[in-house]
Order: structure tokens, then sequence, then C-alpha cells
């Protein structure tokens, strides 16, 4: 029964990928638990973001901003604080406090333009740019306000 | 239970995230928008469990972990199993004085995709909700198996194309037509049974504090545009939703105690399932003129639900 394995394991090439140490069934660690905050993580949910403290583990201390390639920029000047971009954002990536839109995450924004198509100012106050676009250049070329169409 | 105000969105903007981002979603996904809406529905501790799926593997990429709550995986099938087993053990330990903090309040939920709710976990739901746990599950329906290349799952409509139920010059995609989930766990006598939809935010985090409140299983199913396989461009998430919920393709209703049915939303204008299948890429060969039937179809099944849902208001039962 061993032979038979052993023989088995040398087919699919587990012999190179260190075959030879193979544990039991019983052996294997069972399962993995990540801890998502260091020490007490008691009462989070009443604690922003920046008084929490992240593990290594947390995919908050990850990026995904090599995702993108169009970036949303946000312009405060013609934000009404309407948070639609807030409760809609797949990513958590919209910094909100006090009611307040504060900006863009770009470190777990993925460029998605939610956000852009939900905004219900007009011009929108936020707008998809080259993601090597200038932050300046993008708010000086916001366009002006529309006006209605007649139907 | 301390359950946070949705009385407007700026009021519901001041809660703090518990899913973090750079999770490995698709951009545009409205899976962690439905689960980032839950989470912030409640101040209570939480104990999330899920099914495998998009979900699963995409917020638990080794080394990295998107929950800032307790969350479980263990199979395909089982998160109503997991949460359950869990539910019981705090209840025991809470008898027993054995908890960190015995008063804690601490809420149960588990999120699967279609795949493991309508097929694979159906079994191991029912289950779950015969015994009476306190849990709230939510389904996130993208009407596909997505995570494993998008094959049919009996959440599909009828005239969908996919991976295994292709379009071509022989068939028109998926011929049978979607399962009924909803009824069927209201079927179970469960507290509160919902389908919600993510544009409607406000609707949503109604259903799901009134599921978190409830004693005993709540299940709700939400509408999660797809849009790798339903094939729209990622912006249009919240756009598709609104078709979807104008068309009457999904009706929002809540179904209290198996018996007692509102509709929470009824569109001014309904709109023509056209507009709804119109703007998907999965079922653009139904508008081919040898397919025109479906589509009649669709919309006279449409009308048909439409018109139980109404007359099951009415009746109560």
């Amino acid at each position: 029964m061993q032979d038979l394995k052993l023989k088995a394991a040398e087919k699919r090439g587990a012999h190179q990928l260190g075959g030879d140490n193979l544990v039991g069934w019983d052996e294997v660690t069972q399962g993995i638990v990540l801890t998502s905050f260091d020490g007490d993580a008691t009462g989070v949910s009443h604690k922003k973001a920046e008084e929490r403290n992240y593990s290594d583990f947390n995919s908050y201390t990850a990026t995904v901003a090599s995702w993108r390639v169009m970036k949303p920029v946000f312009n405060i000047d013609v934000c009404i604080d309407c948070q639609n971009c807030w409760v809609w954002c797949p990513d958590s990536s919209i910094l909100s406090r006090d009611k307040q839109m504060l900006g863009i995450d770009y470190d777990h924004c993925k460029g998605c333009e939610v956000c852009v198509e939900v905004c219900p100012t007009n011009p929108k106050s936020l707008l998809m740019f080259s993601e090597y676009e200038d932050l300046g250049n993008a708010l000086a070329s916001w366009p002006e306000k529309k006006k209605k169409e007649k139907k | 239970m301390a359950i946070t105000s949705i009385k407007n969105l700026k009021e519901f903007s001041t809660n703090n995230d518990r899913f973090e981002g750079a999770h490995t979603l698709c951009p545009g996904c409205a899976h962690s928008m439905i689960v980032r809406e839950l989470m912030n529905c409640t101040d209570d501790n939480l104990v999330v469990s899920s099914n495998t799926g998009c979900l699963e593997v995409s917020t638990a990429v080794y080394p990295f972990t998107s929950w800032d709550t307790s969350w479980i995986h263990i199979g395909f099938e089982n998160a109503a199993t997991s949460v359950s087993a869990a539910q019981v053990m705090h209840k025991v330990r809470k008898k027993k004085g054995t908890l960190k903090d015995n008063d804690a309040p601490v809420k149960f939920v588990a999120f699967g995709g279609d795949g493991s709710t309508y097929d694979i976990g159906f079994q191991w739901l029912s289950g779950a909700f015969e015994r009476q746990h306190d849990f709230t599950y939510i389904c996130l329906d993208n009407e596909n198996y997505a995570n494993t290349g998008g094959q049919r799952s009996s959440a599909t409509p009828i005239g969908a194309t996919t991976s295994t139920s292709v379009a071509g010059t022989h068939s028109y995609g998926k011929k049978e037509k979607k399962k009924d989930i909803v009824s069927i766990m209201a079927a179970h006598g469960a507290p509160y049974v919902a389908q919600l939809s993510p544009n409607k935010w406000k609707m949503m985090a109604k259903g799901f504090q009134k599921a978190l409140e409830a004693e005993g299983p709540c299940f709700i199913n939400t509408v999660s545009p797809c849009c790798t396989e339903w094939k729209f461009e990622p912006k249009d998430t919240i756009a598709i939703t609104d078709l979807a919920v104008d068309s009457l393709m999904f009706p929002m209703y809540e179904i209290i105690d198996g018996h007692e049915l509102n509709i929470l939303y009824r569109p001014k204008n309904i709109l023509k399932v056209e507009d709804y299948l119109g703007a998907q890429g999965r079922y653009k060969h139904l508008f081919k003129p040898e397919y025109k039937h479906i589509i009649e179809k669709i919309q006279s099944d449409i009308d048909e639900d439409w018109a139980r849902l109404q007359r099951r208001e009415e009746a109560r039962v």
C-alpha cells in the first residue's frame, strides 16, 4: 500500500516538490486564524479607521491601487455632502467624517466609476481622470454648470 | 440591540466601516455594497460566516482578511450550519457565564451567493431554518456561479447565456425558470423573509435591521449585479439595479411569519423588461427576431408574478 502511494506521488511530481516529507491527514494544521487587529478589538464599531490598531493581516494595510487605469477626482467646491458615493462605494474608499465628504482613499479605490455615476450635482463633483493626471490640472479643467435641456 | 440611525444618508454615513477595502472583488461589484450596508446597520458585535463564493475568496486572500468582525469559512455549502453552531455555542457560554463580556450583544449573519443558496447549500440552509436558530442569512444573488467562470445556477433566469447554457443558433440560453427562493424560505415559517435591492439603500437597511432584530432565522435575497458575467460596464451597477427593480424583474417585498406579504416598493412607471434585458450583454441574443417570443414570455411571467404578489398582499395568506 505504501509503495503504491509513493509511486502515485512520483507520477504527480510530488517527489521534486518535497513530497518525501508528506504528513498524514491527521497531522495537517487545521484551518488558519488571521487577526484583524493587534491587541484588544473591543468596541471597534465605535472607532474611526484612524483610531484603530490594524494588524498586518488586515486588508486595510494592503493596496489595490495598481488595478486602476482611471481615477476619480473629487471637487470639494461642488460637493453637497449627500453621501451617495459613500453608501454605494464598493471598496470603502470614500473618506467621510462627521457627515462631510473629505476625499478618496486612493489605496483602496479600484476606479470602478460608481461614485461618479451616483453623484447628483451639476456639474458632477466627482469625475474620472487618467491615473497620471495631475490633481491641480484636473481641478482646473472642471466643466461648467450645464443648462437643463428643454424637453 | 444597538441599531444605527438610517434616517438619512448623512446620519448613516457617520458609521465606521467594518468591511475594509483592498479585497479583490471586481471593480463595481455589488456584493461589497450589500455587505458594507449590513455591517453599518448595527453597532453590535457580529459573527459572520460565508459560503464559498466570490465574497469568500476575495475577502480572505491569504495573508489578508477584509473583515473587522469574527468571520468563519468552512465549506461551500455550510455558512448556515457554521453560524448556527456558533450561535448555539454563544447561547450556552452565555448561560454558563464563561464569555469575556457576558452582556455584549452579538448578531449572527451568514452570507451566501446564489449558487450556494439555491443549489449546493440549500439542504443545510433549510435545516438551520427548521432548527430555528437566531441568525440572518443573506443571499447575494448574481444569478450564476460567477466565482468559477459563470456557470448556470438555478437562480439564472430564462434566456440568459452562461458558460454552461450558451446561446447560439440552436439555443437561446437557459431554458428553465428561476427558482422562487423567497417563497420557499417563507414556507419554512421564518419570522422575516424579504427580497431587497442595493439601489434603494434605505429600504435595504430597514430590512436588514428588521432581520437582525427579529428572533429566529431570517432570510434576505438581494440582487447583486455582476458586471463580469452580466456583461455591462462596472459603473452601471446601480443603474442596472434601478432597471431590475423598476421593470419588476426583482420586485422588492417582505414576508413576515410566512404569510403577511408586504410589497415594499411600487415603481411609479413600470418599465418594459426590454430596458432591463437590453442593458446587459448576456441577453443580447434575445433581440434577434427568432428569439422575440422569449422576451414576450419573460414579460408575461413578470406580469403574472406581480399580479400574484399583489393578490397575496391583499389576501394575507
